[in-house]
């Protein structure tokens, strides 16, 4: 068995490589960005339809990721689908005239929510709603269409 | 046939007993905690035995895995063009399943084996009672630092395991394979949250360790104290070990994950 001091030096060095393996997965792997996001306001859009966004998918002005969806309900009032969004409080300057789509990262990625802005002087503030938005774009739907206008030009000929 | 039940009876009331006797255990085991902020010298020696000399073993497990998974996953992803996903794929199944689970089954073969093994052995050779007759309580000098080392060294070994897992994954996939360097680590960052997946592995992981630390410390300080009770109960360890983090492993991963 070694010396004490040995020991003692060694499991020292297994605790800061277990802690250096945490900070690692801390801020390497995850993003940290979670503790910030406690600084958050909300914002409301309706959508027709949402295609494949889920929870926690992320909310974007020209590529950036400024926000997460927080929850997903549906309105069977008006049958609109309402997203609840969750802005980080440091992007406050949202011109209140901007427009919401939902795009697909790549041919087959996730879906995620981007904001257009609009030229409007006034921002948007806690709890608003987004009034112009643009539903998902559903493939299978895309693909239908293509296929009718097809079948359309072939009677014609 | 009333003998068969009988036998079943039997069977089912000793499961029960020893069950009945580990829970009391714990519970000992608990309560005498606090003798470690006196004595952290024993503590210390026990991280030696449990935590750094299982080092080799999880790193080098660790890597292996991580560099599997990388190339599997890298030729399932590539036939639909998305493995610049090899990140999250891999760093997921790595911090939320692979590195807690796997960690707390090598850590059964390599230190809850040994540490049933040490202490069966002090019973078999009246090591604990003689303490008890010198006022020692074997419980406090020798269980209860086994079993702190055992819960404090999990965690750390098992973020270890997905740390160095992930690293392994980049070189196959970012070095060998080609996968882009920037898509990897940021599309993990997109994916992982730390709040979510890496704290919920985390938790998983000092659970295994309680429970596997736990098993192994009963089963040592349990075992009929002959050469032959001492094997037994080794290799019950790392059996019921097993069975133990498998099955919790599936409970907490529906708590966590389920309701996604």
């Amino acid at each position: 068995m070694q010396t004490s001091r040995t020991v003692e030096i060694l499991v020292g060095i297994f605790i800061a490589l277990g802690m250096a393996a945490f900070f690692m997965l801390a801020m390497k792997v995850s993003n940290i960005t979670a503790f910030a996001e406690t600084d958050t306001y909300r914002l409301q859009a309706r959508f027709d339809n949402i295609g494949g966004l889920k929870e926690r998918s992320p909310v974007r002005i020209g590529g950036v990721r400024i926000g997460r969806v927080e929850s997903i309900n549906y309105d069977d009032e008006q049958l609109e689908a309402i997203v609840n969004l969750r802005i980080n409080s440091q992007h406050k300057r949202i011109p209140d005239d901007s427009a919401a789509s939902i795009y697909t990262a790549g041919l087959l990625g996730e879906q995620y929510i981007s904001l257009e802005p609009g030229g409007s002087e006034e921002f948007y503030a806690d709890g608003d709603t987004i009034d112009e938005t643009q539903s998902a774009f559903v493939l299978e739907r895309m693909v239908g269409k293509f296929l009718i206008q097809e079948a359309e030009n072939s009677e014609r000929r | 046939m009333l003998d068969w039940l009988q036998n079943i009876g039997q069977a089912g009331l000793r499961v029960f007993q020893r069950l009945g006797h580990a829970t009391l255990f714990m519970l000992q085991i608990l309560v005498s905690i606090p003798v470690l902020f006196r004595h952290p010298r024993l503590l210390i020696h026990e991280l030696y035995s449990v935590g750094v000399l299982s080092l080799a073993i999880i790193v080098i497990s660790g890597l292996t895995v991580g560099m599997v998974l990388g190339l599997q996953m890298y030729n399932t992803l590539v036939d639909f063009g998305t493995e610049d996903s090899l990140g999250p794929v891999v760093a997921l199944s790595l911090v939320r399943e692979l590195g807690p689970v796997l960690t707390a089954l090598l850590f059964s073969g390599r230190a809850g084996s040994a540490l049933t093994a040490e202490i069966g052995l002090m019973k078999a050779t009246d090591q604990l009672s003689v303490m008890e007759m010198m006022a020692v309580d074997p419980l406090k000098r020798v269980v209860v630092p086994r079993y702190m080392a055992g819960v404090i060294s999990m965690p750390l070994l098992a973020a270890m395991f997905s740390a160095v897992g992930i690293l392994g994954s980049y070189m196959v996939g970012v070095g060998m394979l080609g996968v882009d360097d920037g898509a990897f680590w940021s599309q993990m960052q997109d994916k992982v949250m730390l709040d979510e997946d890496v704290l919920n592995g985390v938790i998983k992981s000092i659970v295994f360790g309680m429970a596997a630390s736990w098993i192994a410390v009963f089963e040592g300080y349990d075992a009929v104290p002959t050469t032959e009770g001492v094997s037994r109960a080794t290799t019950r360890t790392v059996v019921h070990t097993a069975f133990a983090v498998l099955g919790l492993d599936f409970v907490l991963t529906a708590i966590m994950f389920g309701d996604q």
